[in-house]
């Protein structure tokens, strides 16, 4: 069954089972994504998704929320806009994220979305946190620096790769990903340096360690090939 | 008359930020002078912890002048972390850009900076006494500094992709070859960019004779002088071995191991300045004085290694080496090495492997401890990394081309506050000398200079009961 509804005045059409953020990248309107991964299970975790709907009293995450018949959705309003700059100035200032010195920059995701979306600087105070860098695996490493929590790293360990290596420990702000209890990569039994997370890493955070400054480009294609794995997987 | 200090601050026209004190005695004599530096960055401490190969784009954010310098020879300290024979087109490749940083930056320093001196006189009218003075008096020449430093940034943009921190030079060679039309680019600019540095050479040469108070007074004193050489002792700024000569000219180290290089030079803290001074060790401190930069380099070599260079580097040769020893001469080597730089990339650019595509050699760390030494252009710069079995740098360790100048430096500020200060008289021609000492040695105290031409200078005379009596501004 089709449903339509309108996205920004388009009126749109949609599948039964479609997410707001479906409907709008298939109609080439954009919202802004960090953790979500096509081929991956959505989460919200981000929030630099969220869009207003006529009739919802909060916002609602684009990534989560299954379209319903006759919606009326804005994606571009002012209000949006300034909560997205301002979850990103947040991101940012609650790691430490120095783009010149990164293995990914000018490929990173979080760096072209604040430019996309003109964070040009932080209302907040920058936090400093100390975090650690794990470099024990022998082939890739984690900078936990650089870490946004977007868990798309733990999502593709588990279900696509069926590893389950990574996982989120702690709360709030003390949240990090780890690779099996805690353990130092390089000593992960589960890991089977298969590399998925680091192609998924939106950032520079995991990194393959033979990479320099501005070397770690992800493999596009990689992409689409994850999609085909979980297609195969479900109707199998 | 009571005990005075003259205080210049911030001293002008140079890279960073310094400041100049002059103490008069009671009879308006100068009783000391110093040079203080007077700005801290922690770039050995912060690098704790970073994975090694960070390290080159980190510490080329210590300068906006060199980071080129910074970054080739971080480069070099980690291809011996990697252990690995980095592939001769890419030693080539690296060679170019560290010639294209020395063009620049002389370019930058000599016609910039110092050439308003030299070009309108100490004396001139402050106002006029910049770039914008030189375009006024003679175009032709403030042209020609611009195009040379442009020449530089462009090669250094066409082979890194960018003219300031490109990220092209890693561990083990390079990210990526030189393509034929990039090539064919930069030889393009080449004749233009000889011609005008020989042009500049015939200028400057007899215009020195102007000069010969400042050739006396500008840290004119002998010491020993540090650089790298090629083989059969040339010119050399990115390999080779890492020689010390003295003031007449004799060996006293033909190749210091850089492994051991701390044996080599120690570094005095003083309590007037945030930049550290090495000294040769065997003699101690303060008399382990040596110069390093372009003047320290051609008062080494024996030859440069290219025809035009070579030519000039004979004539540069007639000054007797006692007269060699004034500062003043390194505006005159600057020109020299900028004539050789032009050839040197001439000929590396004809090589008839410099197009070829393996340049990069691929390792994990093999050595947990790295000592790279290269020649920035304002002289021998070396960085010393210890990593962790994994490859997170634990230590680090940098001498600074521009520290192993602090020694002469200082010294040079008082024998010219000396010569030039005479029973307290205190005018702008006088201490703008004393700042156009320390710009003979280009220092390059951190990064580029945020103002072009007209930086305020405000000198207080203090007397010991710390009234102001006398004051000049700009």
């Amino acid at each position: 069954m089709v449903k339509t509804l309108r996205i920004d005045d388009q009126d749109v059409s949609a599948g039964t089972d479609d997410t707001i953020l479906q409907v709008a990248q298939d109609n080439a309107i954009f919202i802004p994504t960090l953790c979500n991964l096509e081929g991956l299970k959505p989460v919200g975790a981000c929030r630099l998704c969220l869009v207003e709907v006529e009739g919802y009293r909060g916002l609602a995450p684009a990534c989560v929320t299954r379209v319903e018949e006759g919606m009326q959705i804005y994606t571009q309003s002012e209000r949006l806009q300034t909560y997205r700059r301002m979850i990103l100035e947040m991101l940012f200032v609650e790691g430490n994220h120095v783009c010149a010195v990164c293995v990914s920059n000018g490929t990173c995701e979080l760096q072209a979305l604040a430019q996309r979306l003109g964070m040009d600087h932080s209302h907040l105070e920058y936090r400093n946190p100390a975090k650690s860098v794990d470099v024990s695996h022998y082939r890739f490493g984690v900078d936990h620096n650089r870490c946004i929590l977007c868990a798309r790293c733990v999502r593709v360990c588990d279900e696509i790769e069926g590893a389950h290596t990574w996982d989120l420990l702690g709360r709030g702000i003390q949240s990090q990903v780890i690779t099996d209890l805690n353990r130092p990569w390089g000593e992960s039994k589960t890991c089977t340096s298969c590399g998925k997370c680091v192609q998924v890493c939106p950032t520079g955070a995991l990194f393959k360690k033979s990479k320099a400054v501005a070397e770690m480009e992800k493999e596009h294609e990689f992409l689409p090939y994850l999609n085909t794995i979980r297609e195969v997987r479900s109707n199998g | 008359m009571t005990n005075k200090v003259i205080s210049i601050d911030p001293v002008t026209r140079i890279e960073g930020h310094a400041r100049i004190t002059i103490q008069l005695d009671s009879k308006g004599q100068v009783a000391d002078a110093h040079f203080h530096v007077t700005q801290y960055r922690g770039f050995e401490k912060f690098s704790e912890g970073r994975p090694f190969r960070e390290m080159p784009s980190l510490m080329a954010r210590i300068c906006g002048i060199c980071p080129v310098s910074h970054l080739v020879t971080s480069a070099k300290a980690c291809d011996e972390l990697l252990a690995v024979r980095v592939p001769p087109t890419a030693v080539k490749l690296r060679k170019i850009l560290t010639l294209a940083q020395m063009v620049q930056s002389h370019a930058l320093s000599f016609f910039y900076l110092s050439a308003p001196d030299l070009l309108l006189g100490m004396d001139a009218d402050p106002a006029k006494r910049n770039i914008f003075g030189i375009m006024e008096s003679n175009p032709e020449m403030a042209r020609g500094g611009v195009r040379l430093r442009q020449f530089g940034q462009q090669i250094i943009e066409l082979l890194g992709d960018k003219r300031i921190h490109p990220a092209w030079v890693v561990p083990g060679g390079v990210n990526a070859p030189l393509t034929a039309e990039k090539r064919e680019q930069m030889q393009a600019m080449i004749p233009e960019m000889k011609a005008f540095a020989l042009h500049m050479l015939e200028w400057f040469v007899p215009t020195q004779t102007r000069f010969a108070e400042e050739i006396l007074a500008f840290a004119n004193f002998p010491t020993m002088y540090l650089g790298l050489v090629g083989p059969g002792n040339t010119l050399e700024h990115y390999d080779g071995d890492l020689r010390l000569v003295d003031a007449k000219g004799k060996m006293v180290e033909a190749a210091i191991d850089p492994y051991s290089y701390q044996d080599a030079f120690g570094e005095a803290v003083e309590e007037h300045s945030y930049l550290k001074s090495p000294f040769y060790r065997p003699l101690g401190y303060p008399d382990g004085i040596y110069r390093v930069g372009p003047l320290a380099r051609l008062n080494i070599v024996d030859r440069c290694g290219t025809p035009l260079a070579d030519e000039a580097l004979a004539q540069f040769k007639q000054i007797p080496l006692e007269e060699r020893q004034s500062s003043f001469y390194y505006h005159y080597a600057r020109l020299v090495e900028i004539l050789y730089g032009v050839e040197r990339i001439e000929q590396l650019l004809d090589d008839s492997r410099i197009l070829d595509t393996h340049v990069q050699a691929l390792a994990s760390p093999n050595a947990f401890e790295g000592v790279g030494i290269a020649e920035a252009p304002r002289g021998t710069l070396l960085h010393h990394y210890k990593i962790d079995e994994n490859g997170l740098i634990q230590w680090a360790n940098l001498i600074i081309a521009t520290g192993n100048n602090n020694l002469a430096m200082d010294k040079g500020v008082l024998q010219t506050a000396r010569h030039f200060i005479k029973k307290g008289k205190l005018d702008d021609g006088v201490l703008n000398r004393v700042e156009a000492v320390i710009r003979t040695f280009d220092p390059c105290l951190s990064c580029s200079t945020h103002a072009v031409g007209q930086m305020p200078l405000h000198i207080q005379l203090v007397s010991a009961a710390g009234e102001v009596t006398d004051e000049i501004k700009r």
